[in-house]
């Protein structure tokens, strides 16, 4: 029974740390039908700017991580899109290679900065015991992050006027722009806003793993596959997606190994685009957000 | 044939016997250090023209083209310390990738699989692989023979041995085996895509729904050049094994990987050469920048990669063809894409 209880919890949590690092490209592929393959280096971004801002200037973890991280990281969205993404629109696959060289780029940069080593941060929760279990008081916070993200987004999307033009220009850009919303400045937004939350999914996955300049790749391609896999609906796309691939990965895991469990999210990703080419919302609950 | 398409034919065979005499005497001139390096490139070129054919030529982003690779590079590792480095091994070499590359061809283009959709499964193929290879360490990972080692990889591989010859080859004859087989690879292309099985390739690349509608099977011609191209970067390889007497999962890696799609963008889709002398540019940039320390090779590779997409998306060869082409004919052909 404890076993159950604390299996659940690493199942909920691998759910969640999934939706944490994919939400950010999520958001942006699903509004602006683009995939970004600096996200993984937006992630970076985030953890450092939290573990910086805590460890040197001695700001409190909570406000660096989850207003600090997220602020930074958007506002070099905003940079990002104006200078590059903007003029690749509608060429998918160069968005794809020319964000892909922009990871590249970044992670060179943070090398130079900051060394090819692993900063990190101890865990600010305490562990907490479920009859002979100890489990770990952070996935519980990495999992209250998830919700409240989705929640969040779900509540913004359906429900302000910000939302609704967002919604508008990513289902008909000139039909939005003839009834007077601008989508360029929407698509900025957008992307600015999927920054924010990549830097915050990094930042509150940093004291997990640390962070070193080329973590990137290691989020990246899960958080591209949950994204696709996910299909175009934004928030239950990732949601259904990241509930498959972390329970499998998990389960695995705790069955064998961390790394066969890896190899079960990758080959469960790859029977998935098979059957479900357009992803499982391009199937199932079509009209959802 | 025309005047004009005949002189281009005997340019295009005197540039080629000037190639081969080229591969067979450069031994003579060059160092062994500097024959080394030269190895390297023509074997990376060889990778970089099986993408140009798959992404150029056939419309398929591979991400993953570092698995075959790989595949190829640890196939000949396993049969040469298993049954000698002899043809055998070479032939498993290529078997191995190309089968493997038809299977996932099938299972994606029967699929009906495109775009972005393929990028994501031949990356998470290659990842698959990647995670696979480094967690083979330990002495009951072993197939036949040879030890996988993980992380560590597969050290002291045999160096082929040619039929006839007594002694493994020396680094003389492998620069010139791989030059011969690079300019082989590359003839071979240029003669496939004029056949009708290139034309099809081609003409699915450019408009899949029409190609079919004409009464060709595109998701067939997919999987052959698919296939075709996993060979190629199989070969390429067991080159590179041979090369280094040494492999390990890095083959595998997303860096590898994303190597070989800066050396197509940059030479230019839709050429065989083009790619081909990307890859020696770049591998050449990448070399001369591992010599100092104040700029790191990753970002300038990165800016390279987003200048290419952003200011010259065809690629250098494409453009530089595009100075010396004559004029555009008046009359609109509709066949501005084919090239």
């Amino acid at each position: 029974m404890d076993l159950a209880a604390i299996f659940s919890i690493e199942v909920v949590g691998a759910i969640a740390t999934l939706v944490l690092m994919s939400i950010g490209l999520a958001v942006v592929f699903g509004m602006m039908k683009i995939i970004n393959l600096a996200h993984g280096e937006f992630m970076m971004l985030g953890g450092y700017v939290a573990i910086l801002a805590t460890n040197r200037f001695g700001v409190p973890i909570w406000l660096s991580m989850l207003v600090l991280a997220p602020l930074v990281t958007g506002l070099f969205g905003v940079l990002v899109e104006r200078l590059l993404v903007r003029h690749l629109y509608g060429r998918m696959i160069d968005t794809m290679l020319a964000t892909w060289g922009l990871s590249l780029a970044l992670v060179g940069i943070a090398t130079m900065v900051f060394g090819n080593t692993t900063v990190g941060i101890s865990s600010p929760l305490p562990g907490f015991a479920i009859g002979r279990f100890q489990g770990s008081g952070y996935t519980l916070f990495v999992i209250a992050v998830a919700v409240a993200v989705l929640a969040g987004l779900w509540l913004l999307f359906r429900f302000t006027d910000l939302g609704l033009c967002a919604r508008a220009s990513m289902q008909n850009a000139a039909m939005a722009a003839a009834l007077g919303a601008n989508p360029g400045r929407i698509y900025t937004l957008t992307f600015g806003f999927g920054a924010a939350l990549s830097g915050l999914g990094g930042a509150v996955l940093a004291p997990v793993s640390g962070v070193i300049p080329t973590i990137g790749a290691s989020y990246i391609a899960k958080a591209f596959i949950t994204v696709i896999g996910g299909g175009s609906a934004v928030i239950t796309g990732n949601l259904a997606a990241s509930g498959l691939f972390g329970a499998v990965s998990q389960a695995v895991t705790f069955a064998t190994t961390p790394v066969f469990g890896e190899v079960a999210l990758l080959v469960a990703a790859v029977l998935l685009i098979r059957l479900l080419p357009q992803g499982i919302t391009g199937r199932f609950f079509k009209k959802s957000i | 044939m025309t005047h004009a398409s005949s002189l281009r034919s005997w340019g295009l065979a005197a540039a080629g016997a000037l190639c081969v005499a080229g591969v067979l005497l450069a031994p003579q001139v060059t160092d062994t250090f500097a024959l080394l390096a030269l190895t390297v490139y023509l074997v990376m070129a060889m990778l970089a023209l099986s993408l140009a054919f798959v992404w150029g030529f056939g419309g398929i982003l591979c991400f993953g083209q570092a698995a075959f690779f790989g595949l190829g590079a640890y196939a000949y590792a396993i049969g040469a310390i298993n049954f000698g480095p002899g043809v055998a091994a070479l032939l498993l070499s290529v078997a191995v990738p190309a089968v493997f590359a038809a299977l996932l061809g099938y299972f994606m283009f029967y699929g009906r699989i495109s775009d972005v959709y393929l990028g994501v499964i031949t990356l998470a193929v290659t990842l698959i692989l990647f995670n696979l290879a480094n967690s083979t360490s330990g002495s009951e990972y072993r197939i036949g023979e040879a030890l996988l080692g993980g992380f560590n990889g597969i050290p002291s591989i045999p160096t082929l041995t040619l039929p006839g010859h007594d002694s493994p080859l020396e680094p003389e004859g492998l620069f010139r085996l791989v030059g011969l087989l690079l300019i082989a690879a590359y003839v071979g292309l240029r003669l496939l895509l004029r056949t009708r099985f290139g034309q099809v390739v081609v003409a699915v690349r450019e408009n899949e729904r029409r190609a079919e509608l004409l009464g060709y099977d595109a998701r067939l011609h997919k999987l052959l050049a698919f296939a075709l191209g996993g060979a190629i970067a199989g070969l390429a390889g067991c080159l590179y094994a041979n090369w280094g007497a040494f492999v390990n999962p890095g083959v595998f890696s997303l860096a590898q990987s994303a190597q070989i799609i800066i050396w197509v963008i940059v030479g230019g889709r839709g050429t065989l050469i083009g790619p081909m002398i990307g890859c020696v540019g770049i591998q050449w940039m990448v070399t001369a920048l591992g010599g100092q320390q104040t700029v790191d090779t990753g970002l300038v590779l990165g800016v390279v990669l987003a200048a290419f997409v952003m200011l010259i998306p065809r690629g250098i060869a494409p453009t530089v063809m595009g100075w010396f082409a004559p004029r555009a004919r008046p009359v609109a052909t509709g066949q501005e894409r084919v090239r």
